[in-house]
């Protein structure tokens, strides 16, 4: 939409769309100006192939005024561009493509910059090296509002060891800006958290308005994959779309526009939609009248055509998922889920939930759903998000979960929903929510059921580890009485029976830790979690319990045939701590 | 079950000590084999209970109940046991005793890395030392225990007490404490011109009697048991019956909980079955109230109390205990009460008159040996 106001005066653009694009409130703007700034910078990594290392710094000048300024370790920005990516709205070429990519449209930095001249008269700073051998470029832009291009104030070489760069190259871009710094819920803060969770293969140091240094380390060292180009999905499109590509085609013969304009379209597939359509692949695309494109939509709906290629979606990946969950949420259960892609609207997408359950989470309140689109975190108007609606329909009290009718879960889980895409289907233009298409929802919901289903297991289980842990404590309680009393009456050193007992108590409830299905019957191949990759449990953050329960558990059963292998799995070693946080 | 009193205070001690060694040394033994270690308790419930229709008592069957370390809801039970077994072998080494409060005090601490207690109140600490009693097979005598004093004696007796000879015919209003522990080590009896002993529930209806010097007038023994009698007033009873030679007659309440206090005395309890032999009273005597009273003795209907849901379960279960369900006499005595839907207290008889029941239902009852067996 944006693309079509071209020719409107970008000051008065910007002027009368700037709620749509962020900077409705200065808080808002100080957020979406470094949430613009870390996206290009994550974008420009990936595609060169770097490991982000992104260090963001807040620093008030005053109450209301800010310096913000983002730097990264990517490839650097040639000095001709400079004007163009960070002077020009609208300036890109993520627009019309079909390829996914966190940004878009080619507004954010740009907005962000002019925001910062609107409201502090204050320029944009931009230092860009793109080789270590050669100088930095310092350049300072103020943007022309009414020509929608920057001009040039002034423009100085950094010496080759100014040190800015650790790895030798990278931009670093600083906007002078109104704005409000304030932590908790839609901040700085929480946008940060949520990225470092949807991109565990980049690192982040934040540095507070307060001085205050706050790390996210890399939860892997493997980039994602390069997403593809692609064309449409013949699935989904739509009737007047369809129209408008064979209006538009280069192509003479219908065979050949379905072939070459759609993706997954085959010779013999081409074939049998023309078949169905009561047309040939030779019918000329010209002699294609209303009636005719009618047809071919009706058959393309009917013939069955291969999912969308999945290359052009690159999912964060189960694992890349649960490390990003790991290092950045204190529970004790993760885990993930990366559905197949599927397609609305001839878009492939795919969905991936990834679910952290108990350790410190809040117990008694509603659950937390974060959202993701294209691995950028979505922080305002989450009710009118699908991934929302999709958490709210699915059936909680399945998985052991508590749901009031309408309304979250609650206990102290964090569930996450990402939505790959090479268009995301937005409800605006800021990017807040993700639109209610049915395809998507479904998705969404599967993928929940899915993580769901893996934590009714684990809810299970926990209580009966909980139970464990309660009669091994009980026992342990009791054998250090029973032992001074023993000895008191016997003579036998209190410490040996002592250390016996211990040895049995272990041995008690290590045997009752056996693996049970919900009959409490054994199961006789191990632990279903225990084999599932996407999967990790944390026993050292498992809350420990208070008064144990008195309950008289059939003591009659207990199983004699020895243990059967450990509950845990053992990944989860490279579990690390929360951001550090230090005065700097 | 080995009569205690044949044998020297001092071999019953060693006996003592030797059972409360056996069980730390099987504990002992299995936590040292890495067992799990457990204490056979014979159980104290109905089902092992018989009536041994030719002695007419209660005895304790051979059912028994282990009880295990490693078993959560036995768990704390099992170490309570140990701990009170080692509290009654320093009482019986220090050749003292103590009550049961006492015993619950001695053994009460904080287990160490907790905030919970040994016990979390003395009638926790009571049912472990019962369990212990029937464990090892031995008397909570024996263990130089008592509980504490309930029940009061006068009469025409004089009593020899640890020594001091109390003559329970000068015991003024008060009357004489009647001891936890009244086995003849303890207590014996000097001269008696008592013909029988009139047993009553409680103290109220007592202090009448003692009033009405009641048993001055009818040369008897006068007891009461404070409710349900304890195991000092039941010995005591057999006792005076046994040695003595005197019957036994009971004035209780026309209710389900008379009638089991009755059962007590004349067949023992269920809950302490192994002491049968030494306490049941199988020729007591139940003189009333009757369930008939109410008409016979033309009672007012301000006396009744009604049955609530619980007095009929309760009487309902008595009447088929196999003790009660071949006496045609009972069976009608307790049908009848279900039928009025009323008990009565022995007080109701107050109201026709302050000293009615010792001057006239007594005497009456006594004179027409009008009484249930």
């Amino acid at each position: 939409m944006s693309a079509q106001q071209r020719e409107i005066s970008v000051s008065e653009f910007f002027a009368k769309n700037r709620h749509l694009l962020g900077f409705d409130n200065p808080r808002k703007a100080l957020l979406t100006a470094v949430k613009e700034a870390v996206d290009n910078a994550l974008d420009a990594c990936e595609e060169a192939g770097i490991l982000p290392d992104i260090r963001i710094e807040l620093l008030q000048r005053s109450e209301t005024r800010f310096k913000v300024t983002v730097r990264d370790n990517g490839p650097g920005i040639v000095r001709k561009q400079i004007e163009n990516v960070f002077g020009r709205l609208l300036y890109g070429s993520k627009f019309h493509r079909l390829k996914m990519s966190r940004g878009q449209q080619g507004i954010g930095i740009s907005a962000a910059g002019m925001y910062g001249l609107m409201t502090t008269g204050q320029p944009v700073l931009i230092i860009s090296k793109t080789h270590k051998k050669k100088p930095a470029v310092e350049v300072l832009l103020k943007m022309d509002t009414s020509k929608n291009r920057a001009d040039v104030v002034s423009e100085t070489e950094h010496p080759e060891d100014d040190g800015l760069f650790a790895d030798g190259h990278g931009t670093q871009v600083s906007i002078e800006m109104e704005g409000k710094y304030q932590q908790g819920r839609q901040s700085v803060d929480e946008y940060l958290d949520q990225t470092a969770i949807a991109n565990p293969h980049a690192k982040f140091t934040f540095i507070t308005p307060t001085n205050e240094t706050i790390e996210f380390n890399r939860g892997t060292n493997e980039l994602p994959p390069e997403a593809k180009e692609i064309l449409p999905h013949p699935r989904g499109i739509e009737l007047g779309t369809l129209i408008q590509m064979i209006e538009r085609t280069e192509r003479a013969q219908v065979g050949g526009f379905l072939q070459e304009e759609f993706s997954r379209v085959s010779p013999s597939v081409s074939k049998e939609i023309c078949a169905k359509a009561g047309i040939t692949p030779r019918t000329w695309v010209k002699n294609v009248g209303h009636a005719e494109a009618e047809g071919i939509y009706k058959a393309i709906q009917e013939v069955k055509i291969m999912a969308p290629a999945t290359d052009c979606l690159v999912p964060i990946g189960t694992k890349a998922l649960l490390s990003g969950l790991l290092k950045e949420v204190r529970a004790e259960f993760f885990t993930a889920c990366t559905r197949p892609a599927d397609v609305y609207r001839g878009n492939p997408f795919l969905i991936e939930v990834g679910l952290a359950f108990g350790g410190e989470l809040p117990k008694d309140e509603l659950i937390r759903v974060i959202r993701f689109a294209n691995r950028v975190p979505l922080l305002y108007q989450q009710s009118a998000c699908t991934s929302f609606k999709a958490v709210l329909e699915t059936t909680w009290k399945n998985y052991g979960i508590s749901q009031s009718r309408g309304s979250l879960p609650e206990g102290p889980i964090v569930v996450m929903v990402h939505m790959a895409s090479v268009w995301v289907p937005f409800t605006s233009e800021s990017k807040e929510a993700i639109a209610d298409y049915d395809e998507i929802r479904k998705e969404m919901k599967l993928a929940l059921q899915d993580v769901g289903r893996k934590l009714g297991i684990y809810m299970r289980r926990r209580q009966r580890m909980r139970r464990e842990g309660e009669r091994r404590s009980i026992f342990e309680r009791y054998i250090g009485e029973i032992s001074q009393a023993t000895e008191a009456i016997t003579g036998t050193s209190a410490k040996r029976i002592y250390d016996s007992l211990l040895k049995v108590a272990k041995r008690k409830t290590e045997e009752a830790d056996a693996v049970l299905n919900d009959e409490g019957k054994r199961v006789k191949d191990s632990d279903p979690l225990g084999k599932d990759d996407s999967v990790i449990i944390l026993p050292g953050r498992v809350p420990s319990t208070g008064e144990p329960s008195e309950d008289e558990a059939a003591p009659g059963d207990r199983r004699e045939d020895g243990p059967a292998g450990s509950l845990f799995e053992e990944s989860a070693a490279e579990a690390t701590a929360k951001p550090k946080r230090k005065k700097g | 079950m080995t009569n205690m009193s044949k044998k020297s205070p001092d071999a019953v001690r060693t006996e003592t000590l030797g059972k409360i060694g056996d069980l730390g040394k099987a504990v002992a033994k299995s936590a040292l084999a890495e067992h799990d270690p457990f204490v056979d308790v014979p159980t104290r419930t109905i089902s092992n209970t018989t009536y041994n229709e030719a002695r007419r008592l209660l005895q304790m069957g051979d059912a028994t109940l282990r009880r295990n370390l490693f078993n959560t809801g036995q768990a704390r039970k099992f170490m309570q046991m140990v701990l009170l077994s080692k509290g009654c072998k320093d009482l019986l080494e220090a050749r003292k005793t103590l009550s049961l409060r006492g015993m619950y005090y001695k053994s009460l601490h904080t287990i160490v890395g907790t905030n919970e207690k040994t016990f979390d109140d003395q009638e926790e600490s009571d049912g472990i030392l019962e369990d212990i009693e029937v464990a090892l097979a031995t008397l909570r005598e024996n263990l130089h225990l008592f509980a504490k004093k309930r029940g009061t004696m006068v009469g025409n007796i004089t009593v020899i007490d640890k020594g001091d000879s109390i003559d329970c015919r000068r015991m003024g209003t008060g009357g004489y404490a009647i001891p936890s522990i009244c086995e003849p080590s303890v207590v014996q009896f000097g001269k008696c011109e008592a013909k029988f002993v009139l047993h009553v529930e409680k103290d109220t209806v007592w202090s009448r009697f003692n009033e009405d010097r009641f048993w001055e007038t009818h040369n008897c023994i006068l007891t009461e048991g404070s409710g349900q009698p304890p195991r000092g007033v039941r010995r005591l009873l057999y006792r005076l019956h046994k040695e003595l030679g005197l019957p036994v007659y009971c004035l209780l309440d026309c209710d389900p909980w008379g009638h089991y206090i009755y059962s007590v005395i004349k067949q023992g309890s269920i809950n302490l079955a192994f002491e049968s032999e030494r306490m049941a009273i199988p020729d007591a005597r139940y003189l009333g109230i009757r369930s008939g009273d109410f008409v016979r003795c033309g009672l007012s209907d301000d006396v009744k109390i009604s049955l609530n849901d619980r007095d009929t379960e309760r009487a309902k279960q008595i009447a088929e205990y196999p003790w009660f369900a071949k006496k045609k006499h009972w069976q009608k005595e307790i049908q009848q009460m279900l039928r009025n839907g009323f008990k009565m207290e022995v007080e109701s008889l107050i109201t026709k008159d302050i000293s009615y029941v010792t001057e006239v239902y007594v005497p009456e009852r006594l004179k027409a040996k009008d009484w249930l067996d």
